[in-house]
């Protein structure tokens, strides 16, 4: 005589059954154990290519000085020299293709974000030259009296007396 | 003498029973758990900052936010900067307003619900900036705790999100000490910083790294002798955040303070 | 919006990404599923131990486990932000995460109730089949019971003797590896907090014990409760059906209520002693978090003793552990303040489960700041909807409901069953 004790377990082994058929359905093949282990390497390996391949849209640093050799010439002798072209010209994606020219950002808050004053010695922030935002001329864009290329502000009050 | 039904049956056992097994070995792969987890490339990427460069600009996180699409306006970022002033009295008060995208422009210290708070200069004992970013850890425990193998490491040592294959559980959000994990606004996916693995990938730095001007931030590979940036790691006083969690960070700071949370 | 941005309110320093990302649906998910694996122990109470006072409330609370069961899943749903993905917890389960058990555990625990019931209703959904087939003409109501029942018998239609004997020993052994089951799908529920080592809080040994404990105080609980009340409802129901058709053999009222008061006190007793349990492994935590007082201690103590004491203090140990104890121990124990005793026990146990979940988020990572969750009550969005007070109401309503549906297949009351 057979035993109906076991029918349930029937069901449960045909479930399983099921879970484990959609499971090599669904599961992309290349996902398995990789270079680091099951903990900490357990993915589906084509991700990696994927991230690989996401757009840059900063272009190294070097390479603005390869069709702006005079720009790069005057930033370099300046106190900005250290500052990347891309900071303030915005990233370079693939111009001069695709964009032809680069949005500038003259703003007040991308000079402040160095020369708001900060009291705080020991930084090198201490030592940037600073002003208050909230009292040096507010409603002005940092860019009508200091060129950024060239920022001594000696040189613009010449400049702007001549 | 079989009948139908009983063949039907029986059949249908040994079958399962030979693909339960089989499934249940590529999980369970023996060979591949004890695979040697630090491998033998030839590339790991590690981060080092150096604090007393670091002046709040928060260049970094700007082109962070830009290079990697991480939404402008959104609360949430790959990297940040903060900032600690520690007054005479022994009162550490830090921030990091929208994660200093837009820099620290003000002496007013942001404290969330309890509003700016302002020091006077004569009371600042010392002051410093603090860029974070993922630690891309030796032990990640964001990677050990997910429960679908949705985020992993690679040979380098950078910590990736699956982004088709996360659930949006939450678990390495709760799981990384550092807090550098949040959701996707609109991708509704776990997000962490890549350490820029498309730049490095083709020989370039990460966004923030190449954004700084005044070389607080450096990338470079540990397996690497000659590079400038193992050289110092591996002769001058460099700390980790939080160490005593065992995930052996991998990004390491000069001029780290006692204060640094 | 950020996910979490909506109820997260930050004080002082915070990290930048931190936000309150487990909310009232991880509350209301150790919660369920601590009331699923407290009714099973209570059952097997008298499946596996034999307590034979409890076999009333044993059958009872087996189909209502049943019931909880798919809900203890509905929080992680509500919760995921990738709700149709969660299948990828079972097609690539990552072991070393103590979230890619669930699905193994919890189907396993799934198939041990389903076929516990299977044995216990068998002999019924069998005489069922059999009455249906022998009636001559058929509803398409019957014909469809018959159907559904002929499915459910799973075409096991002896009754002999023998074949009723063996559905009791099984019985007897899925109760058996149901408890261990049962334990160890809601301590898994507390090691995924206890083994979080980034939250000061949540991280101790303690944590699954703790939970296991909580889990068979509240399970308990839960089924005294709708015991009672299902109890006080049929009496209702008896009055009026009596009044109504006088021929019908019903219980008297008076019986009912005497068979009820005893169940209830006897299933009392193993609930003050699982709250006694709880209350001891939470009390030596806390002890224990003051005395080594490490490097997390200045903030936890904060979030404990100050910012979280009435939801600690007062709420949780205060009005859900002493007051029910001492209405459970005071002598002469009635229905109604049973009812209430357990009611505040429930409560009791779910401000536990929030300390934990929200108080574990309460505080930075950086133990400089805080954070304040602010429960969402207008689902306005999706999103407030899912993880609000309208989410975790519908939680809590879904296994009432179930309940009720498989009590209209499954009588829970009043049927000779298989043993």
């Amino acid at each position: 005589m057979k035993n109906h004790v076991w029918r349930p377990l029937y069901i449960v082994l045909a479930i399983v059954g099921g879970i484990i058929i959609t499971r090599t359905l669904l599961v992309p093949n290349d996902f398995g154990v990789y270079e680091r282990g099951y903990m900490y390497g357990w993915h589906r390996k084509s991700n990696e290519a994927e991230w690989r391949k996401y757009p840059i849209k900063y272009k190294s640093p070097q390479i603005c000085a390869e069709c702006h050799p005079e720009k790069d010439r005057e930033i370099k002798s300046s106190p900005h020299a250290s500052i990347s072209c891309q900071n303030c010209h915005g990233p370079n994606y693939n111009h001069p293709d695709d964009p032809q020219g680069l949005t500038i950002d003259r703003s007040r808050g991308l000079c402040i974000r160095c020369h708001a004053h900060l009291p705080y010695k020991g930084t090198l922030r201490g030592g940037i030259p600073g002003i208050n935002p909230e009292t040096h001329y507010p409603q002005e864009q940092c860019v009508m009296c200091h060129i950024p290329h060239s920022p001594k502000p000696m040189i613009q009050k010449r400049e702007v007396k001549s | 003498m079989m009948n139908r039904r009983e063949f039907c049956k029986k059949a249908c056992i040994v079958a399962g029973g030979l693909i339960i097994p089989l499934s249940a070995l590529e999980v369970f792969n023996p060979r591949r758990l004890l695979a040697e987890k630090d491998g033998n490339s030839k590339v790991r990427w590690v981060f080092l900052v150096d604090i007393h460069k670091c002046v709040g600009c928060g260049l970094c996180v700007k082109a962070c936010k830009i290079e990697n699409d991480v939404d402008w306006d959104a609360n949430v970022t790959r990297t940040w900067v903060e900032r600690y002033v520690v007054t005479k009295g022994g009162q550490t008060l830090i921030d990091s307003p929208k994660g200093a995208r837009d820099g620290f422009i003000t002496q007013k210290i942001d404290q969330a619900s309890q509003g700016l708070k302002e020091v006077k200069p004569e009371e600042i004992a010392k002051a410093f900036f603090v860029p974070k970013l993922c630690n891309h850890c030796e032990n990640p425990p964001c990677v050990q705790v997910c429960p679908v193998g949705a985020t992993y490491q690679t040979q380098e040592g950078v910590v990736l999100v699956d982004r088709t294959w996360c659930i949006g559980c939450g678990y390495c959000v709760m799981g990384c000490p550092y807090g550098v994990r949040y959701f996707h606004p609109t991708l509704h996916v776990a997000e962490k910083c890549t350490l820029c693995y498309h730049r490095l990938c083709q020989g370039m730095k990460s966004a923030c790294v190449d954004a700084c001007p005044f070389g607080a931030r450096r990338v470079g590979n540990i397996r690497d002798p000659e590079d400038p940036v193992t050289k110092i790691i591996t002769t001058e006083q460099v700390n980790v955040l939080k160490e005593e969690f065992g995930t052996k960070p991998q990004c390491f700071y000069l001029g780290s303070s006692m204060e640094v949370k | 919006m950020v996910h979490g941005e909506a109820w997260t309110l930050k004080e002082f320093f915070v990290y930048p990404n931190e936000y309150i990302y487990w909310s009232i649906q991880i509350v209301m998910y150790p919660f369920m599923t601590g009331l699923v694996a407290g009714a099973f122990v209570l059952s097997s109470l008298y499946h596996v131990f034999g307590v034979k006072q409890l076999k009333d409330i044993a059958r009872f609370s087996l189909v209502f486990s049943l019931a909880l069961l798919p809900v203890a899943m509905m929080p992680l749903l509500l919760h995921l932000q990738q709700p149709l993905r969660g299948i990828n917890v079972m097609m690539t389960p990552h072991f070393t995460s103590a979230i890619a058990a669930f699905g193994i555990v919890f189907t396993t625990y799934g198939f041990i109730v389903a076929s516990e019931i299977w044995f216990v209703y068998r002999q019924f959904i069998v005489e069922t089949v059999m009455e249906l087939r022998g009636k001559q003409q058929r509803s398409a109501v019957d014909s469809a019971r018959l159907v559904l029942y002929s499915l459910l018998s799973l075409g096991a239609m002896d009754l002999s003797p023998e074949a009723l004997h063996k559905d009791e020993r099984a019985v007897g052994v899925l109760a058996g590896i149901g408890i261990p089951v049962a334990c160890f799908l809601h301590g898994y529920a507390g090691f995924i907090f206890g083994s979080v080592k980034a939250n000061a809080l949540w991280m101790t040994p303690l944590m699954p014990v703790i939970f296991i404990c909580s889990a068979v105080v509240s399970g308990i609980a839960l089924c005294i409760a709708t015991y009672i009340i299902t109890m006080e409802i049929r009496k209702l129901l008896s009055t009026w059906k009596r009044n109504k058709r006088s021929y019908l053999k019903l219980p008297s009222v008076e019986e009912l209520k005497s068979a009820e008061l005893q169940v209830v006190t006897i299933t009392v007793k193993y609930l003050v002693m699982f709250l006694v349990l709880a209350i001891t492994l939470e009390l030596l935590d806390l002890i224990f978090r003051t005395y080594t007082a490490v490097k997390s201690w200045d903030i936890l103590r904060s979030v404990i003793y100050e910012r979280d004491f009435f939801k600690i203090f007062i709420l949780q140990y205060g009005f859900g552990n002493l007051v029910p104890f001492i209405i459970f121990l005071r002598p002469g124990l009635t229905i109604r303040r049973a009812l209430v005793g357990t009611l505040l026990v429930l409560m009791g146990v779910f401000m536990m489960r929030w300390n934990v979940v929200i108080g574990g988020q309460a505080f930075s990572a950086s133990f400089s700041g805080f954070m304040d969750y602010h429960l969402p009550i207008w689902p306005s969005t999706v999103e407030l909807y899912k993880e609000g007070l309208f989410g975790a109401l519908t939680v809590i309503i879904t296994p009432f409901v179930l309940f009720y549906l498989f009590t209209r297949v499954l009588p829970v009351f009043g049927v000779k069953d298989s043993h």
